[in-house]
């Protein structure tokens, strides 16, 4: 195994998907069965390949290996200096384990699909875009440059749009798809920002040049808070992609696409790519980037914990859990639990897309249970409608409760490691730094989190089924939907990455994932890993013992409130009706956007439409009624223009009196002789009155007059010569021969 | 004085402007052809009279061969045309057949 | 005055009086006639003139066929039996003077220039001969371009003469 060889399969890995999308997308109604399983194979072989390219490069190699090759070649571009962008792929530890889980997951979800899509109108298509988020994705994993991951990260966008408009006849959907679309774009107008900050400075893309740049002391325009400027911009990026608190409002709208779809953005591809961004360029982190994004993490992760515990879709509800478990990811990050965060990441990804796939699973058994029964007023993925599905779903209850007690952080799952990292992390970062609200709202979320998703649980699998008709109809997801389901189950088991059920920093993954160094100068670094360590040492266990209280806690009034009714969650809505609606309503961000956005967007079209009216008309109106009474002149002005006769004479006469002056300068000779002086007087009047009489009559006059004039005179010319030559032209041959001999005589009697 | 070639040139041009003549003056048609004929016959006597002697032998004589036979044939198409015209118009005054000089 | 002049300056009496009077003449049959005289006398010239061959074809072509033909057209285009055959005339007096000028000056060109003659003998031979050399040799080609004259003549005048009837058929359809 070389270097050369890893490099090479992860290219393979790199476009496999990609070929899949070529060939569904031109070729894919084509195939047997609208080509789905060439691009399930083609993730198979991925995931397979994958694995060895992160197990190789585990064992055998510890340094990064790097392939770069120059793409365009600009030259010495004027103003800018030489202009060269390379392109390369990084194969280290981070990246693998990503393209190792954008593998697995992309590739259950393409298997779930098999069963969840059977039948839909655009099958092949739908497939055919999978390969190609699926490849965006990757690109951005493996590249070794910004730009790259920005023409990936631009990808990833455009590839979540067409998914989550694969309904597009559905309204909903179409503008779900438009909203993600834009509220990206916002985000990534500030990662181009930072890109392009960092590009001026260092003249590359590179991660691992701007990183020895940086540690060589070069910072942008030579100052650390530009440095800062440019990691904050490009956690804008990060925001947009991974529904960070402003811009979140794009995902659980994102929900109107396939389930699978869900469960792959959530998982491993799109908002994973805002995590992945700021691991990557974790190293060039100020102090200050990092706490603002681990307040904007914390703030996330609160906001949308409780925004999760009053929605009703299932769907909704992990979007929400989604959001907020995000929020933890950058939360972890943004402390320095480096590690963690990323671990978070790769475990979330494992239970969150097998909670989307049963979240499927069981809409897909609703809904035909609904068509069975002819039913299609009642929404199938209210958990309101549900109830007691376990009985009849057991693969997927038994599944959906494994990933919930990971959410959860349930010890003997891989959530409770990862979730147990970020909260010690936060509870170190507390210490160190004094900002106590991050690792409150952390513990608070673990316990928010294990309350929202076992409402989740009880009110979809527990109790009675409001119609037991319905119930008779419901049926287990055929087996590709089901296997999935089983596989990522077991990954959300704790042995998977540590031995250890209560130490992850135990695990291999903590000794592949070292923290990086960061290469900010000291003064405004972050706190250095040892001292991260030493706290981190000491935080270990009591954040084990908090987040195990909290969680428990959680599930309880749960249990309490759903399933043993010893809380009525109706009469506690009912009591605090003004808190219970602000959380249904997603604290109204989407009201609160649409009145600054778009009503300021109204107010500046106002602006913008007075200004429009009134100086540019007044501008395009006045030059135009000018123009025209210079040409119809005073006489006539009145009937075609919109000047007063008075402002239109005033201005006549300025002018007459100015070419007056200048003709009389001009006439003026050095000799000061009456005479002289008489003449460039007349001169001076004659000037002058001839052009008050251009203002008077016009330049309609001239053209009344003069070129008239000629023109008729032309015409009368001719009518003159006709009517004399008419009286010769008599039509009788006979006359024209008189007139030939008598030509023929002059000739002759003029040349004898 | 001795007839000679002065004499026949003066038959000649005395006999071209009575066809000339009869051309412009004659309001029928087929009178308007009659003085082409005798336009033709006072050039043809040009022709042989200059052939006679002028020195060249005899190709005075072959062009008044061909001007005898283009006559024949503009007379034969000028009558066609004239018989045509006058089913048309049922007339063969040239100055009444003025139709396409509106 | 000898034999030959006499001759001559009867065939030009002959000659011109006819020709005045086919030019003249009110009546369109008179001057259909007097030009059977103007070409007999220009006939008589030509043999004056050593031209024995044209001679004879001025009497076949003009007199047997053109001036029939002439005739022919007169009697279709005039109702012979009803009205009087005279035509009108026009412009007559414009006419008289230019034609008057031209022929004076004709005359006096004809007259006044001094005219490099070469009088050969005459040959009392026929030139039926030679001109059938010619024809043969010298002149073929325009020989044949005006045989294909006549017949394309013929066949068109035949085509123009027809009745109305088949012409509108030949009229392109609107």
């Amino acid at each position: 195994m070389t270097p050369e060889i890893l490099i090479r399969l992860s290219l393979a890995v790199l476009l496999l998907p990609f070929f899949g999308f070529l060939m569904l997308i031109f070729f894919g109604r084509r195939f047997s069965r609208q080509g789905d399983w060439l691009a399930t194979s083609a993730l198979f072989i991925c995931l397979a390949l994958s694995l060895v390219v992160m197990f190789y490069k585990l064992t055998a190699f510890t340094e990064p290996i790097s392939f770069n090759f120059q793409w365009i070649d600009f030259g010495n571009v004027p103003f800018f200096g030489p202009l060269q962008v390379y392109l390369g792929l990084t194969i280290d530890n981070l990246s693998t384990i990503m393209m190792v889980v954008v593998c697995v997951v992309s590739a259950f979800v393409h298997l779930f699909s098999i069963g969840y899509m059977h039948g839909d109108v655009r099958y092949s298509r739908y497939f055919a875009y999978l390969g190609l988020f699926t490849f965006s994705m990757l690109v951005i994993v493996l590249t070794n440059n910004f730009f790259t991951m920005y023409v990936g990260w631009e990808l990833v966008g455009l590839c979540s749009y067409l998914l989550i408009g694969h309904w597009y006849e559905k309204k909903s959907a179409s503008d779900a798809a438009v909203k993600a679309f834009i509220v990206n774009r916002i985000g990534d107008i500030g990662m181009f920002t930072g890109i392009m900050i960092l590009y001026f400075t260092f003249r590359t893309f590179g991660f691992s040049e701007i990183f020895n740049a940086i540690q060589a002391g070069n910072l942008p325009y030579g100052s650390e808070a530009w440095l800062t400027a440019a990691g904050v911009l490009i956690f804008c990026g990060a925001i947009g992609k991974s529904a960070q608190f402003p811009l979140h409002v794009w995902l659980p709208d994102a929900m109107e696409g396939p389930t699978p779809v869900s469960a792959l953005i959530h998982a491993a591809t799109m908002v994973a790519a805002g995590v992945y961004l700021i691991a990557r360029t974790f190293p060039m982190m100020t102090a200050d980037a990092l706490v603002s994004i681990a307040y904007i993490g914390a703030i996330t992760a609160f906001i949308s914990a409780t925004i999760a515990i009053a929605q009703n879709d299932i769907k909704k509800v992990l979007a929400y859990s989604t959001i907020s478990q995000l929020g933890y990811m950058v939360m972890g990050l943004g402390v320095g639990a480096y590690t963690a965060g990323f671990f978070h990441l790769v475990t979330h990804a494992m239970f969150k897309a097998g909670l989307f796939l049963g979240s499927g699973s069981v809409i897909h058994a609703m809904h035909h249970a609904l068509h069975y029964q002819g039913d299609h007023h009642t929404d199938p993925q209210d958990i309101r409608n549900m109830g007691g599905l376990k009985g009849k779903l057991k693969i997927t209850f038994a599944t959906f409760l494994m990933y919930t007690l990971a959410i959860s952080g349930v010890p003997f799952t891989s959530g409770f490691l990862s979730k147990d990292e970020i909260l010690a992390g936060t509870l170190a970062f507390g210490g160190l730094t004094g900002h106590y609200l991050i690792p409150i709202v952390g513990f608070l979320v673990a316990g928010l989190t294990a309350f929202y998703m076992f409402r989740l649980v009880i009110l979809t699998f527990m109790g009675e089924h409001k119609d037991s008709h319905r119930l008779e109809h419901v049926h287990e997801s055929p087996t590709v939907m089901t296997i999935p389901l089983i596989v990522f189950a077991i990954l959300s088991f704790f042995a998977f990455y540590s031995f250890n059920p209560f130490g992850a920093s135990s695990g291999w993954f903590y000794h592949v994932m070292e923290r990086p160094t960061s290469v900010v100068p000291l003064s405004v670094a972050a706190a250095n890993i040892e001292t991260f360590e030493e706290a981190l040492h000491h935080a270990h266990l009591p954040a084990m013992a908090l987040s195990l209280i909290v969680a428990g806690f959680g599930i309880l009034i749960a249990f309490a409130t759903y399933k043993w009714k010893k809380i009525n969650a109706d009469a506690l809505a009912d009591r605090f009706k003004g808190v219970y609606n602000f959380l249904l309503n997603k604290w109204y961000f989407d009201e609160i956007y649409g009145a600054i956005v778009v009503g300021g967007t109204h107010v500046f079209t106002r602006m913008l439409r007075w200004f429009d009216n009134t100086i540019i008309d007044g501008i395009v109106n006045g030059t135009a009624s000018w123009t025209k009474a210079v040409v119809f002149g005073y006489t006539e002005h009145r009937k075609e223009t919109r000047i007063s006769a008075l402002a239109f004479m005033l201005v006549g006469l300025f002018v007459s009196l100015l070419v007056a002056v200048w003709a009389g300068q001009w006439f003026w000779s050095t000799q000061m002789s009456v005479g002289s002086m008489f003449g460039a007087i007349i001169m001076a009047i004659l000037f002058g009155g001839l052009t008050f009489f251009f203002f008077w009559s016009g330049a309609g006059g001239f053209d009344k007059y003069v070129v008239d004039g000629l023109v008729n005179g032309v015409a009368y010319f001719s009518g003159f010569f006709g009517i004399l030559f008419r009286k010769l032209q008599t039509g009788r041959v006979q006359t024209y021969i008189v007139f030939v001999v008598l030509g023929v005589m002059v000739f002759f009697f003029v040349f004898r | 004085m001795d007839v000679g070639l002065t004499h026949y040139l003066i038959i000649s041009a005395i006999l071209f402007s009575l066809g000339i003549y009869g051309v412009v003056t004659r309001r029928n048609a087929i009178m308007v052809l009659m003085g082409i004929e005798l336009i033709l016959n006072s050039a043809n006597i040009n022709f042989i009279a200059f052939s006679r002697y002028g020195g060249m032998q005899l190709d005075g004589q072959a062009i008044a061969v061909f001007v005898i036979i283009l006559a024949a044939a503009e007379a034969a198409i000028a009558l066609a045309i004239v018989l045509n015209i006058y089913q048309r118009f049922n007339t063969v005054n040239v100055d009444d057949v003025s139709k396409l000089k509106e | 005055m000898n034999f030959y002049d006499t001759i001559f300056y009867f065939f030009a009496f002959v000659t011109l009086v006819s020709a005045a009077i086919v030019v003249f003449s009110k009546n369109i049959i008179y001057s259909a006639f007097s030009l059977l005289f103007t070409f007999f006398g220009v006939a008589g010239i030509y043999v004056l003139l050593n031209a024995d061959f044209i001679a004879v074809a001025q009497l076949l072509i003009y007199v047997g066929g053109i001036l029939v033909l002439l005739l022919f057209g007169v009697m279709l285009t005039n109702k012979v039996v009803s009205v009087e055959m005279k035509t009108g005339t026009l412009q007559t007096i414009p006419a008289s003077i230019i034609v008057a000028m031209t022929a004076g000056a004709l005359c006096g060109v004809f007259y006044m220039t001094d005219w490099k003659i070469v009088r050969s003998v005459p040959q009392m031979t026929t030139t039926a001969n030679s001109l059938g050399e010619m024809f043969m040799t010298t002149y073929l080609l325009p020989f044949e371009v005006a045989s294909v004259v006549l017949l394309v003549a013929l066949v068109g005048a035949a085509m123009i003469a027809r009745r109305d009837r088949a012409i509108q058929n030949l009229k392109p359809k609107i």
